[in-house]
């Protein structure tokens, strides 16, 4: 099972400021083994923030998105003490879910 | 025990030699890691390290929740800032990696083989001390460096390191001092840090662990110091061996009173 | 995105998954088009067949596009890119890498609320330059910057 993302999401004014780091190889699948077997592709391909039921962000990526992804947006309409919940999936089928608490 | 047995070539080694020249983009590179540092995946590995941590596992099925990093049996907060130290138990001085198998041997009854049969991470995966390691290291985060050296052989560690420093052999005749000894220098595009002085050696503490992004892997101080020995063409130390304890225990005490900002990321 | 709801589930791939998470109710069946991955566009191989795909053939060169990167990476295998648009009403943020074996990066849905925004990191595989894609107010607009790259990231 994939591991838990790190999420901060803070207060500043009226905006919040949302900074993810998620556990994921991003393989592009052009690369090889020791063995010189092609590794297939795995990357996260979508990743959705929702904040009280709404849908604040989401993002489609390929593969060249840095292994180990981090990912920073903003919203306006959040308070302290809400929910931010991210979710992301990958072209095998993994996805993970986990939320942060506006500090 | 001395530098010069421990250190008794064991390989025949000769690679192409290393330019030392100056170049003009290290700011640049600097401020690329900056950038880096506020978000560094590393994050990722010390929150492995903390399920692993907190989670009972191996034979014995236990967490390493006892494990006694110098501030007793379960103080992960200040630890790593104070390594390598003296540890009655084995009566030796040991590294935090060192201690952390250590842990995981004694505690949860896995064998030394066992934990250490991958000692680095690589693209198959990253091994559990790593992680732990790397969350001991994060527990320490805006910590000043205060490794101790009250121990007899707290010193004598110091004063091997700083021979092990200073000890020019293998093809070229280099030392780490060669590299390390003075500010200014630079192969190609990295800096090289004085890890004599405390802002040089400062950078070594915090540098490793660190996230390199080359390949994006977790990679230990033990790492770090194989692949300074390769560097210099001097045969690789066996891992967790008292010549990097030694060397580490240089690095960190020169370091005193530095504010430790890793667990670090890495070109 | 710039592409209709049923382009999107024909697009495949995610079909699959997308139908489970319906059923598991995760996800509703009118978020349809935010929850499948368009191939088509993450496979094009050039600037002008990825402006194509996203049907954003002749976008506006703009400073209301602010794109920032390095001017030197020291390892391509991770570049930090943000993009900030301060045009009125943007809708969708997108990267484009020239060199890279695929064009497409990122694609960002701004829905009416999020500040159009964004950061992340990206591989690079060589030199090239940045294209930032701006969708606002139905119209399409751009910034882009060159990023030179000392250690290629897409050996890994
Ligand atoms: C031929 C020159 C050379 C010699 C000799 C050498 N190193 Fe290094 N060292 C380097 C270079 C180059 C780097 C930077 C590598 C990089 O940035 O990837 C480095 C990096 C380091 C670092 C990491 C610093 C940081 O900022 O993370 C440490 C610690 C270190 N060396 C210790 C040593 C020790 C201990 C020795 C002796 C066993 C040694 N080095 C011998 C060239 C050398």
């Amino acid at each position: 099972m994939a591991d838990p993302m790190k999420i901060r999401a803070a207060l500043q004014g009226d905006v919040v400021e949302v900074r993810v780091l998620m556990a994921h190889e991003m393989e592009t699948g052009t690369r090889k083994d020791a063995s010189g077997k092609v590794i297939p592709a795995h990357f996260i391909q979508t990743v959705s923030a929702t904040h009280n039921g709404n849908t604040v962000f989401s993002a489609h990526w390929g593969p060249a998105i840095a292994k180990n992804p981090f990912l920073q947006f903003k919203f306006k309409g959040g308070s302290k003490g809400d929910k931010v919940q991210i979710t992301w999936t990958d072209n095998q089928g993994d996805k993970r879910t986990d939320e942060a608490t506006i500090s | 025990m001395r530098a010069r047995f421990i250190l008794a070539a064991t390989a025949g080694i000769a690679l192409a030699m290393p330019v030392l020249a100056q170049t003009g983009a290290s700011a640049d590179f600097q401020k690329f890691r900056d950038v880096m540092e506020e978000d560094n995946p590393a994050e990722l590995f010390e929150a492995r390290g903390e399920a692993y941590w907190k989670t009972p596992s191996g034979p014995k099925h236990a967490s390493l929740e006892q494990c006694d990093l110098g501030l007793g049996p379960g103080v992960v907060a200040g630890a790593y800032v104070q390594m390598p130290r003296y540890f009655a138990d084995v009566d030796k001085v040991m590294d935090a990696e060192s201690r952390v198998v250590h842990c995981m041997v004694t505690l949860q009854g896995l064998t030394y083989e066992a934990v250490t049969r991958q000692p680095f991470s690589n693209q198959s995966g990253t091994p559990a001390h790593v992680n732990v390691v790397t969350y001991v290291a994060g527990q320490s985060r805006n910590m000043p460096i205060a490794v101790p050296q009250r121990h007899p052989k707290e010193r004598e560690m110091y004063q091997i390191g700083k021979e092990i420093f200073n000890f020019r052999a293998g093809p070229y005749d280099f030392a780490c001092a060669t590299c390390h000894g003075t500010d200014g220098k630079r192969i190609r595009m990295q800096d090289l840090p004085n890890l004599t002085r405390p802002e040089g050696a400062i950078k070594a503490v915090q540098g490793w662990p660190g996230y390199r992004m080359t390949g994006g892997l977790m990679l230990t101080s033990q790492w770090r110091m194989n692949d300074c020995f390769r560097q210099q063409r001097f045969p690789e130390p066996k891992y967790l061996s008292d010549t990097v304890t030694a060397i580490l225990t240089y690095q960190a005490v020169n370091a005193k009173g530095q504010i430790y900002r890793g667990p670090g990321i890495k070109r | 995105m710039g592409y209709t709801r049923r382009q999107a589930l024909k697009a495949g791939g995610s079909l699959g998954l997308f139908s489970a998470l319906v059923a598991l109710g995760l996800v509703k069946p009118g978020d349809a088009w935010a929850q499948a991955w368009n191939k088509g566009v993450f496979e094009t191989k050039s600037v002008a067949d990825a402006l194509k795909a996203l049907g954003a053939s002749a976008p506006t060169m703009t400073a209301d596009v602010i794109v920032t990167a390095p001017d030197i990476a020291e390892n391509g295998a991770m570049v930090n890119v943000a993009a900030v648009s301060k045009l009125p009403k943007t809708q969708q943020i997108a990267y484009l890498i020239e060199k890279n074996p695929n064009t497409v990066t990122a694609v960002f849905d701004i829905p009416p609320g999020t500040l159009p925004e964004v950061q992340t990191r990206v591989k690079m595989g060589q030199t090239s330059n940045v294209m930032v894609l701006v969708k606002a107010d139905g119209k399409y607009y751009a910034a882009q910057k060159e990023v030179k790259v000392t250690v290629g990231g897409c050996g890994g």
